[in-house]
């Protein structure tokens, strides 16, 4: 649904985006991720057609986004950063207006709005004026203008920003809602929006693709080593000893004097079968066994820290970036 | 109902939710109001005079009042009309909603011409309130209808001239007082143009100076001279500004 194709946006000598590449099937929802800056906004205008890319191209349903960006405007739906409400409208005339600008008449233009406004839970700020709702109202008003009138493709910049816990929620829920029938793609800095209602994962950084797979397997790919973590009861002075013992086990540390330690093992490995009879057999009092998984946070921060080591090729730069990223935290530890 | 309509319709209730609208109109209407009525008893005042003097009085309304009152309401227009510009896209700009028009299914003509075509409608709203002034007067006096209905014909070309200026002021910045006076200052330089081209007198470059300043055009329409000369000068520097800001607006797009 979605396809760009090494775009590069320059402003005078400043590159804000460079060679990214990367597409989005339809019903599929795709977060990309990037600390503030990285370009994540400039790729969303360029998607949008709002602005051409100095390189490249960018096709949304099979129209190139700088050629035919009209026949592109009207298979998109665009929440930019700051909801694009106008403060003196009332929430029905305001989304009365969208739907007009978008070929929307009569009763279509009603029952789509009368769709939205249920969705949403609009009701009860219906007619009144959007200046003085609130940031949440706001920003659900900005969310129905950009679901107004079913577009294939959803662009959200940031979508929760601003709301309150329960808000995220909902609109966390309203989004994985519409995969399957939409393409979305949303930007976030916050990781667990990522996780929760993405299948893949875009990073961006510095205006590079620095890495691209399902959460699940972003944190895989980076892990080099399984670690466990592991707590006894009565650990005797040698369990440090006995457990490097353990085929496969390349280091254990232990955390302090309170019995809990952690393992690690060659990739590929499952260690925690052995390790748990051997703590059973020896009656250390084991009260907790699990494998630490590196969270998407930890991925997010490694991959960014370092784009030095991104190469040309995007597959490989992801690669070699993971490498190099997986290779500095080994030598944190 | 089209997109331009969708834009005027929008644009138009955005003005008139705000006080904007309200105050730019009372004190235009206010002021053309007290012009009028000063025009008048003054003219009152000099078919007082020749009649003591001359025991008869042979008073030109179209002259005295009408005449005076034209050349006058320019400089009002001057200063209300870039009040009513100054927020198309300035404003749109500063709150964030330029990138969603922008990314609306809808041409950048349409927009321009919508938002042009809402602020030339309350212009003409306007206007036509003055129209009160001539009414009221052909109850209580003769005069000519037609150089008042030509003057108020130039009146609308200058209005619509001053809006696009005022448009591609809007569209130069995100600030709407900088938008104001970026008009400000385009107006009064087509204005005193003029005077250059008259300085310069009877030349070639005095002639073009001249002929780019609305003046010598308005005067032609306010004395009942209609003129295709005229007509095209205030038909082409229109578009010619319309064209100039849907340039700016697509520019920044790329900014």
């Amino acid at each position: 649904m979605i396809d760009v194709q090494q775009i590069t946006k320059r402003y005078g000598q400043h590159t804000a985006i460079d060679r990214v590449t990367f597409s989005v099937a339809k019903g599929e929802v795709l977060a990309f991720l990037g600390p503030n800056g990285a370009g994540k906004t400039t790729t969303m205008r360029i998607l949008t057609g709002f602005m051409p890319a100095s390189e490249g191209t960018a096709r949304v349903a099979g129209f190139d986004c700088a050629d035919q960006a009209l026949e592109v405007k009207r298979r998109i739906g665009y929440l930019p950063e700051t909801p694009p409400v106008y403060q003196e409208l009332t929430v029905d005339e305001y989304l009365q207006f969208v739907g007009r600008l978008r070929g929307l008449t009569g009763s279509a233009l009603s029952s789509a709005m009368a769709r939205k406004v249920e969705r949403l839970g609009l009701g009860p700020v219906l007619h009144r004026v959007i200046g003085n709702l609130s940031r949440g109202y706001r920003q659900r008003v900005g969310l129905a203008q950009a679901l107004l009138h079913d577009p294939p493709v959803l662009i959200l910049d940031e979508p929760t920003v601003g709301l309150d816990p329960k808000q995220i929620i909902e609109i966390r829920e309203l989004i994985k809602s519409l995969a399957g029938s939409h393409s979305v793609i949303l930007s976030t800095h916050i990781l667990p929006e990522a996780t929760a209602v993405c299948q893949r994962v875009v990073i961006i950084s510095g205006g590079r693709i620095v890495a691209e797979d399902t959460p699940d397997q972003l944190s895989a790919r980076l892990r080099h080593s399984e670690k466990i973590a592991l707590t006894l009861k009565r650990a005797p002075a040698e369990a440090e000893t006995r457990m490097r013992q353990v085929p496969g086990v390349q280091h254990v540390y232990a955390n302090g004097p309170t019995g809990s330690f952690m393992v690690e093992c060659n990739l590929g490995q499952d260690i925690r079968e052995e390790v748990a009879r051997l703590a059973v057999t020896n009656n250390w009092g084991l009260v907790e066994l699990k494998s630490i998984s590196m969270t998407l946070e930890d991925v997010f921060l490694q991959l960014t820290r370092h784009e030095e080591g991104v190469s040309q090729d995007t597959v490989s730069a992801n690669e070699s970036t993971a490498a190099t990223a997986a290779g500095n935290a080994e030598s944190a530890i | 109902m089209t997109p331009v309509h969708a834009i005027v319709a929008k644009e138009l209730r955005s003005y008139f939710v705000s006080p904007v609208v309200y105050v730019v109109g009372a004190v235009f209407l206010l002021i053309v109001g007290l012009l009028a009525y000063l025009y008048i008893v003054f003219t009152g005042a000099q078919a007082i005079q020749l009649m003591q003097v001359q025991g008869q009085a042979q008073i030109n309304l179209n002259d005295l009042v009408f005449r005076n009152l034209f050349s006058s309401i320019r400089f009002v227009l001057l200063i209300t009309l870039p009040i009513l510009t100054m927020r198309l896209f300035a404003e749109e700009k500063k709150l964030r909603t330029f990138e969603f028009l922008m990314t609306s299914p809808i041409s950048l003509n349409e927009i321009v011409a919508g938002k042009f075509m809402s602020v030339f409608l309350v212009f003409l709203g306007m206007l036509g309130l003055t129209g009160l002034i001539p009414l009221t007067l052909s109850l209580f006096s003769d005069f000519e209808w037609y150089p008042v209905l030509t003057g108020y014909l130039g009146l609308t070309l200058l209005g619509a001239l001053f809006l696009s200026v005022g448009l591609l002021a809007s569209a130069l910045t995100e600030n709407q007082i900088v938008a104001a006076f970026v008009s400000f200052g385009l107006l009064l330089l087509l204005w005193l143009l003029a005077g250059l081209g008259s300085l310069l007198g009877d030349t070639t470059a005095g002639q073009v100076i001249s002929y780019l300043s609305f003046m010598e055009h308005y005067d032609h329409l306010v004395r009942g001279l209609i003129d295709t000369k005229d007509l095209a000068y205030f038909c082409s520097a229109l578009v010619l500004m319309l064209f100039l800001a849907h340039r700016v607006v697509d520019s920044d797009r790329w900014k």
